[in-house]
């Protein structure tokens, strides 16, 4: 059965890419067209793996940036030593195939049924799994409150800037820019730390719940923040990239 | 916690490969300090050749994993329980 995916078993299987959108200089999103793609939960992630002529493979995962019941997309930052993300950010075309495998994951997943309020917390490409759960939240037309905390290097390393801007979505976006800022900035420009989280973050007697992603010091030092103002450890679910932002 | 420390969700293809299932939500054990702790949340160190995943509190490792010609091989030692 060659080809065939299992229903219910994680299996390999050859996706097109569709469209290419820039979002910042090292960011894409690539829309993958998956034949057999069962569909994803908001917040799960998907496998990619590539191979070389020699036959060396290559595989990493990818926050999956479209809701439940959209094509599968991903956003990929680039990292200048990476083995995949260089391919992904500046070689991929429309047409061109690769493997992917999933959905993946059961835990940094949000449902509209979950409930909330919600704080999100995203250091730099972070906030893809983040945006997942905005749209979906958007297209269920869920009232749950949501803000999103976002850390970037700088306003042109803020991915989905326009649409997270855009009145529909609802949110309450808090923009901190950790190296370099516009003229007359008036948001954050630091590292998130327990002020800024004591300013932002739901009151913990609001029963919020948290996502916090991005790399592993982002989410360890938010994590522990957020835990500090009271919210109990189970109601902050965290997804950390490692060193790299990937 | 080192920089490239990652965690349970980044494996969860890895897993499923192996358990044949979604292993993210499944509960640990660990086999020296008795922490229990959903596998999303473990840390997880993958320095190339394969898998180190580690518990959280006493730093012991849980399980290994080395993948080699589409064979992975699998080491659960140091886990009381995966449930």
């Amino acid at each position: 059965m060659a080809g065939t995916a299992v229903r219910g078993r994680l299996t390999w299987q050859t996706a097109t890419v569709g469209r290419v959108t820039r979002e910042t200089a090292s960011a894409v999103t690539l829309s993958l067209s998956v034949p057999d793609w069962p569909g994803h939960r908001a917040g799960q992630h998907a496998d990619i793996r590539l191979t070389a002529d020699d036959g060396y493979q290559a595989e990493r995962a990818y926050s999956i940036a479209s809701a439940p019941g959209e094509p599968l997309a991903i956003t990929v930052e680039r990292l200048d030593d990476g083995e995949v993300s260089p391919y992904l950010t500046e070689e991929a075309r429309p047409g061109d195939q690769l493997e992917v495998r999933g959905p993946i994951g059961g835990y940094f997943v949000w449902e509209a049924e979950t409930g909330g309020p919600l704080l999100l917390a995203a250091g730099g490409s972070g906030v893809v799994p983040l945006r997942a759960i905005l749209r979906y939240r958007s297209l269920v037309g869920s009232s749950v409150p949501v803000r999103l905390l976002y850390s970037s290097r700088s306003w042109e390393d803020v991915i989905y800037s326009t649409e997270l801007d855009m009145p529909a979505y609802g949110v309450e976006v808090i923009h901190t820019l950790t190296r370099s800022q516009p003229p007359k900035w008036h948001g954050y420009a630091r590292r998130v730390d327990r002020q800024m989280l004591t300013e932002v973050a739901w009151p913990a007697a609001d029963r919020p719940l948290a996502y916090v992603c991005g790399p592993t010091s982002f989410v360890e030092s938010v994590a522990a923040g957020l835990v500090g103002l009271g919210y109990p450890a189970g109601r902050v679910k965290t997804e950390r990239f490692g060193a790299t932002g990937q | 916690m080192d920089e490239n420390t990652l965690d349970g969700n980044a494996i969860g293809g890895l897993l499923a490969e192996v358990f044949g299932a979604d292993m993210t939500m499944a509960v640990s054990t660990c086999g020296s300090c008795g922490a229990v702790s959903v596998v999303a949340e473990l840390a997880v160190y993958r320095p190339g050749l394969g898998t180190v995943v580690r518990c959280r509190s006493c730093d012991s490792v849980l399980m290994v994993f080395v993948s080699l010609h589409g064979t992975t091989c699998t080491d659960l030692m140091g886990l009381a329980s995966l449930s």
